[in-house]
């Protein structure tokens, strides 16, 4: 009966917090929908044999993004993809002329992202994609749209960790992330130990384990976190500064310069848009900051 | 294959800690599932009900959820303790039901005479299980209890999605996803490191059935 009433219990609290994120769900799809639309651009004209000419004719486009990351890319109730990656991928598939309802967005976890542009079996990947030089040298990136930092999250009663640098003076200490995610790697340096490293496959196990206490610290990027903590009911804080730089970047097929510079202008002109994207999706958790474009990097 | 012997030390490590899960988590189940075979067929009621139980919660949930309930759910009745546990013990506890159930089928071909002889012996029922079925039983269910082991030591890749960094299968997932490594050969190192364990255990199983078969 014990064992009974427990698992009851634990189901009940499972089905609340699935309930809470559909209400957050929720609220994001209404004002997503409300807010300024990108723009279509009417008959685009694009020199022939370019990747742009090939889209713009076909009139639909394939955007790899993610479906289980809440502000960039989650897949919601009614099966769309709602987030700031999604929004991201809106305006350039506008400005070749693909309205919203021809874009196909294909499910692309972090594993798959070089294999599938590698394949052809999307034209872009835009998906919480950070920029590094391993990446590179499969696949090409337009951006970066977004700069992202690494921080820390414990819960609100804890005095010891107060940011990367104390992780290794507690080496008994539990640090969280997502297996395979660049987070998880960077924090392996600031570790006494990996068995302080505890990986699980979505963030929110992290948020779960650290609201029990089996973790001490749950790191990756800010904004991520930042949901997390204003759906915490003041259990969770972030300590330290963010200590790494994570630019988000497009994925396109390797050495396809025109497509890259093709976006990294079209971001440009589209600053108005790219702000209401921003402030519709990622921008509605409490904490964050509107970002300006940043810079792009050089296509190769 | 150039990306996986560029990591081998991880792929080594990834290997042993792998192998270590599997080790104690064997161990752990055939003892608890002989344990368990016990209770079914025991002359004490509760002790019969018990097991059957325990069969029929373990047998008929997901091992995902038996991990999840492993890892998320006794922290929240007050158990800390480090995730390996957790993996190995909801392992343990799922593998347990099957190697009770194998166990029970060998333990009902002894025919029943031999239970009775060591009854009109004097043995108790715990002698005369421990004595004379069970050595007889056993040897019969080597073959079944060894799908039921190579069967765990696949599933032992699970707990590396509840906590348990550093086997292979997190491993692999680290190499391809957070170092942008081809997923191909990475993953099938990763397979080859999960044979390394199955093969041997395969081939040590049919030395083990060949030793302790009965002549009849």
């Amino acid at each position: 009966m014990r064992f009974r009433r427990t698992t009851t219990a634990v189901t009940v609290a499972i089905a609340a917090l699935a309930l809470a994120a559909c209400g957050d769900d929720g609220d994001d799809g209404g004002s997503s929908g409300s807010s300024a639309e990108p723009s279509v651009a009417e008959t685009p004209d694009f020199e022939a044999g370019t990747t742009m000419a090939r889209l713009a004719d076909q009139g639909t486009i394939r955007v790899g993004t993610k479906f289980d990351q809440p502000g960039f890319g989650l897949e919601n109730l009614d099966g769309d993809v709602e987030g700031f990656d999604v929004e991201v991928a809106k305006i350039i598939a506008g400005a070749l002329g693909i309205e919203e309802g021809d874009i196909e967005f294909v499910q692309t976890p972090s594993a798959v992202r070089e294999e599938v542009l590698e394949g052809g079996e999307v034209d872009m990947v835009v998906a919480t994609y950070t920029i590094n030089d391993a990446r590179r040298e499969r696949i090409s990136f337009a951006g970066p749209y977004y700069e992202a930092g690494q921080q820390i999250m414990v819960a609100s009663d804890n005095d010891d960790i107060t940011g990367p640098d104390s992780l290794a003076d507690n080496p008994d200490a539990k640090v969280c992330s997502v297996t395979g995610s660049t987070p998880s790697e960077n924090i392996r340096e600031y570790l006494a130990s990996d068995d302080q490293l505890v990986l699980f496959d979505e963030y929110s196990q992290c948020a779960d384990a650290l609201g029990n206490g089996q973790v001490d610290a749950v790191t990756t990027d800010n904004v991520i976190l930042l949901g997390f903590v204003s759906e915490s009911d003041g259990e969770f804080k972030l300590v330290g500064e963010q200590f790494t730089e994570e630019p988000y970047g497009i994925g396109i097929p390797k050495g396809d310069v025109a497509f890259c510079e093709f976006i990294n202008q079209t971001l440009a002109d589209n600053e108005d848009a790219y702000v209401a994207a921003w402030e519709s999706t990622a921008g509605q958790v409490e904490g964050t900051e509107t970002p300006s474009l940043p810079e792009p990097q050089p296509c190769s | 294959m150039s990306p996986v012997f560029d990591n081998l030390d991880l792929f080594v490590e990834g290997f042993l800690t792998s192998l270590g899960i599997c080790l104690v988590a064997m161990v752990g189940s055939l003892v608890l599932g002989v344990a368990i075979a016990a209770c079914r067929v025991s002359p004490v009621p509760p002790l019969r009900a018990l097991g059957a139980f325990w069969v029929t919660t373990f047998r008929n949930t997901p091992l995902s959820l038996i991990l999840f309930f492993c890892a998320f759910g006794l922290p929240e009745l007050g158990v800390n303790r480090s995730f390996w546990f957790f993996g190995v013990l909801g392992l343990i506890l799922y593998t347990s039901a099957f190697v009770a159930e194998a166990v029970r089928a060998g333990i009902n071909s002894v025919p029943a005479g031999q239970a009775e002889a060591s009854r009109s012996l004097g043995l108790t029922f715990g002698q005369g299980l421990r004595t004379v079925v069970l050595p007889q039983a056993l040897r019969t269910v080597v073959p079944p209890l060894g799908n039921v082991i190579i069967a765990m030591f696949k599933n032992s890749a699970v707990v590396g999605a509840f906590g348990v960094g550093g086997d292979l299968w997190s491993t692999g997932q680290t190499l391809t996803s957070a170092r942008g490594l081809e997923t191909l050969p990475i993953f099938t190192g990763v397979a080859i490191g999960y044979l390394l364990i199955t093969l041997p255990a395969g081939a040590l199983l049919q030395v083990l059935e060949r030793r302790v078969a009965i002549v009849r």
